[in-house]
């Protein structure tokens, strides 16, 4: 293969391995996002934690993996953003050990103020965590300033500007919604009823930072509306995408919790699909100047490492697969509380 | 403050703070195989029992290295940008087969070793434990592997990076990267497989003397009595076996070190003077004076060691540019600490081993409360070992070549110095970030060091509540299935949390 085709097919795999991460850790994050507002009790809560406990551990791997793969396959890519974003990743960072310790940490102890303390310090971790991605994927949207070896030439405040604190929210609305959707999934009885009512009301702040964000990125991006206009398949990604947003609201009202949960699944994978469209075949877009972008092409590695990396993955990713399915399984239908629970 | 030495000082708190755990793990996991592989094989309940109270432990650790693996993942791009564009192609394939061939078994599996007891057959569960242990084992290799290949690159070339077919220019100098040439090589470069052995060996002697560190405690203390004397008397041969592998294995190492990397083996070993090897005992290395004050060596042996021959010349720091020389006094005194550790450990367990023969070892009771504090010094050994390795490459980030004549032999310049060919390595001052400023790391180490802090305090916290608890019966079994499994139980019940939160908390 030759070198063009094998930097796209790394692109799908980035975009493959960033929607994977969206829709698995995206409820997960979103259960945190909503545990001070939904669980009333320590049992409720430690219901709403160990939903996602079994699996929190591995769908965080996902984003390990992307990071791993953006610095093999786009080392310019990788390094040019981490060092660009450099405050918002440590903050990242921060967030998510205080996550990661919370749900391991709340459950080892039976003090009233100790689980208080983790149940603030999850919702914490799981709402800056979201938000900064959120934020990332707002400036990545609207282009950074870079020199000609690829370094930001930035600051930290231009990177807080409103379009990116924008779509902060938005991501913050959307795996809310989806952690409704997944939680109520894994739930039963009076915490399961006080769910129906949270899932339309994320619907709703979803629905309502969507219209926003795609109003302001068509007004403030025009060439995300550009490229659509070149590239016919992205209209049935629109399309799609639309009809998944559309059909959550639909299967709720006729209680297929199921299907609304699965819709959610597609509305963020025809989101990211949007935003990698918008990019192709920019990874980081210069806003100073387009000839500095870091394409597919000025920031992949040779060819050589993207096709040993290729079988490496295509060695992988059936394993990764099996036993993610398998792990499902295993847990699969409501949550019951056992001695090894969180 | 510069932000080179503030990179550094991050990469150093991070990364050693990080490497508290990956050991643990590694060593529990195969504590945790051979005792449910026990059970399995004798259904004896108090394998069961006590490979429940190990995957307990385990857990601990384990999201713990996690949760700080990730900042160790994400720090090359933030903190070393330059370095990462230089090394991507290379090293990027090594961190992307341990995403998918060890993580992705690791976490994925966890969940089945943690929260799986009641729901999967105990054959199932057994192949959790195998995996997990075998994915900690994974990550390991292609770690080494990196790193190895930043301390003897081999299987790349160092070419101009292209951008639209033409060479890209920085400053109107064309930029560098290191790109892979054979995949197999940059594997099995000069120094992977001794290193990955070393450490290996350093994660098993922690985990076998974590392990003989709660039973002995748990002795000391009169209980669990049973379950403390069989996890006591299997880590124990591990730990000896292993002690006296990693004496072999640190030979060998050094001798490999001497051969690729002599500037580094000269600082480890206090050498300034190129001459006979005097094998440096105990001294404190004085850069300035290019002398070690106070020390003990035994003349000739580090030469007898390195080549065989006692009388053979060994290379000193001043066969090196200034500019190429390595700090001394840090590789000096973890090397030393690291070795002397080392020759402890073959003592200790040795002695251990003799009392067990004898049957006094669990009435020895100074013996059981120095093996209590004796964990302290694998965890040692393992990091100093790592400041040692990462301290005696500077002032490289990626080590170059010497410059060698067509005989193969190094070429000596005009002033007598071997010579890098420092174009195809890279320097630690120039491997970071330019995007990123001093008062942007200061921040981030206090970040750092504050979530630290409380994770470590957490960490103890928890682990000595959980030892404390001790291993309780198997839930959900009644207490007369076995003798043992009755006696354990009900020695547990009275000190343990159980009455707190077995109900429906824990």
């Amino acid at each position: 293969m030759d070198r063009a085709t094998l930097a796209t097919i790394w692109f799908l795999i980035q975009g493959v391995l960033l929607t994977g991460y969206a829709i698995l850790d995206g409820f997960d994050l979103g259960v945190g996002i909503l545990h001070p507002f939904v669980p009333r009790d320590d049992r409720e809560r430690r219901i709403a934690m160990n939903a996602i406990g079994p699996i929190w551990d591995g769908n965080e791997v996902w984003l390990v993996t992307f990071g791993g793969a953006l610095f093999a396959a786009f080392p310019e890519a990788y390094a040019s953003v981490f060092s660009g974003f450099y405050t918002a990743f440590m903050l990242l960072l921060f967030a998510l050990i205080l996550r990661a310790v919370s749900l391991e940490f709340r459950g080892k102890m039976a003090g009233g103020g100790w689980r208080r303390f983790w149940d603030w310090a999850f919702f914490a971790g799981s709402a800056l965590a979201t938000g900064l991605f959120g934020v990332a994927v707002g400036n990545v949207i609207l282009g950074i300033p870079l020199d000609e070896r690829g370094n930001f030439t930035g600051t930290l405040l231009g990177q807080l500007n409103p379009y990116a604190l924008l779509v902060g929210i938005f991501a913050i609305a959307t795996f809310a919604m989806h952690g409704a959707l997944f939680l109520y999934l894994k739930t039963e009885g009076e915490l399961q009823q006080r769910l129906e009512t949270w899932m339309w009301r994320t619907f709703g702040v979803f629905l309502v930072t969507y219209l926003l964000t795609t109003i302001f990125t068509l007004v403030l991006v025009p060439r995300t509306a550009d490229k659509f206009a070149r590239l016919p398949w992205a209209a049935l990604v629109v399309v799609a995408t639309v009809l998944a947003i559309a059909n959550i609201p639909r299967t709720l009202y006729w209680r297929k919790p199921a299907q609304a949960f699965a819709s959610s699944c597609a509305t963020i994978a025809g989101l990211l699909a949007l935003f990698g469209g918008a990019l192709f075949p920019n990874l980081v877009t210069a806003s100073n100047d387009p000839r500095l972008s870091l394409t597919i092409h000025s920031a992949a590695s040779s060819p050589r490492t993207l096709g040993i990396m290729l079988i490496i993955a295509a060695i992988g990713m059936p394993f990764v697969a099996g036993y993610t399915a398998v792990i499902y399984w295993t847990f699969r239908g409501k949550v019951r509380l056992d001695p090894h629970s969180y | 403050m510069d932000v080179v030495w503030l990179s550094r000082l991050q990469f150093a708190l991070t990364i050693m703070f990080h490497y508290i755990f990956p050991p643990l793990t590694i060593g529990l996991g195969v504590v945790m195989v051979w005792l449910e592989g026990r059970f399995l094989a004798t259904r004896d309940s108090l394998y069961e029992t006590a490979a429940r109270f190990w995957t307990r432990i385990f857990a601990i650790n384990f999201a713990i290295g996690v949760a700080t693996g990730i900042v160790m993942e994400f720090q090359f791009g933030t903190n070393w940008a330059a370095y990462s564009r230089f090394v991507g192609d290379v090293f990027g394939s090594a961190l992307a087969a341990e995403g998918i061939f060890a993580f992705f078994l690791e976490s994925g599996f966890l969940a089945v070793l943690v929260f799986g007891w009641d729901r999967v057959s105990p054959r199932m569960h057994f192949i959790a434990t195998v995996m997990v242990s075998l994915g900690s084992i994974f990550s390991a290799i292609w770690i080494v592997v990196a790193n190895s290949w930043q301390q003897t690159p081999a299987g790349s070339h160092v070419v101009p990076m292209l951008r639209d077919g033409v060479p890209l220019l920085a400053g109107g100098q064309p930029v560098t990267r290191a790109e892979v040439v054979d995949f197999w090589a940059v594997v099995f470069n000069p120094s992977t497989v001794h290193r990955l052995i070393h450490v290996w060996l350093g994660a098993f002697i922690m985990g076998a003397f974590f392990v003989m560190s709660i039973s002995a405690y748990y002795l000391l203390r009169r209980r669990h009595e049973e379950f403390a004397r069989r996890s006591f008397a299997g880590a124990l041969l591990f730990a000896t076996v292993f002690s006296l592998a990693a004496v072999i294995s640190g030979d060998l190492q050094a001798k490999n070190v001497y051969r690729h990397q002599p500037a580094k083996l000269a600082a480890f070993e206090g050498r300034f003077a190129t001459g006979r090897g005097n094998l440096s005992i105990i001294g404190l290395p004085d850069e300035a004076a290019a002398t070690v004050h106070g020390e003990v060596a035994v003349p000739g042996l580090l030469s007898f060691l390195l080549t065989g021959d006692s009388r053979a010349t060994v290379l000193g720091l001043d066969a090196f540019r200034p500019e190429d020389r390595p700090p001394v006094v840090v590789p000096y005194v973890s090397y030393h600490v690291m070795v002397g550790l080392g020759f402890a450990f073959v003592a200790l367990t040795l002695l251990a081993c003799l009392l067990l023969w004898r049957r006094r070892l669990f009435t020895t009771r100074w013996l059981l409360w120095v093996f209590v504090f004796a964990v302290i010094g694998p965890a040692a050994a393992n990091q100093l070992g790592w400041v040692a390795a990462e301290v005696g490459r500077q002032p490289w980030v990626v080590q170059p070549p010497f410059v060698r004549g067509a005989d193969g032999e190094p070429i000596r310049d005009a002033a007598g110095f071997l010579q890098y060919d420092g174009g195809d390595g890279m320097r630690t001052a120039d491997a970071v970030s330019p995007a990123v400023r001093a008062n942007q790391v200061l921040a981030s180490i206090v970040l750092f060091g504050l979530i630290y802090v409380a994770l470590a305090a957490l960490w103890v916290y928890v682990l000595d509540h959980k030892i404390k608890e001790g291993p309780a019966a198997a839930p959900g079994r009644p207490p007369d299935e076995g003798l043992v499994a009755a006696a354990v139980s009900v020695s547990t019940h009275a000190d343990s949390y159980t009455d707190l939160g077995r109900g429906p908390g824990k």
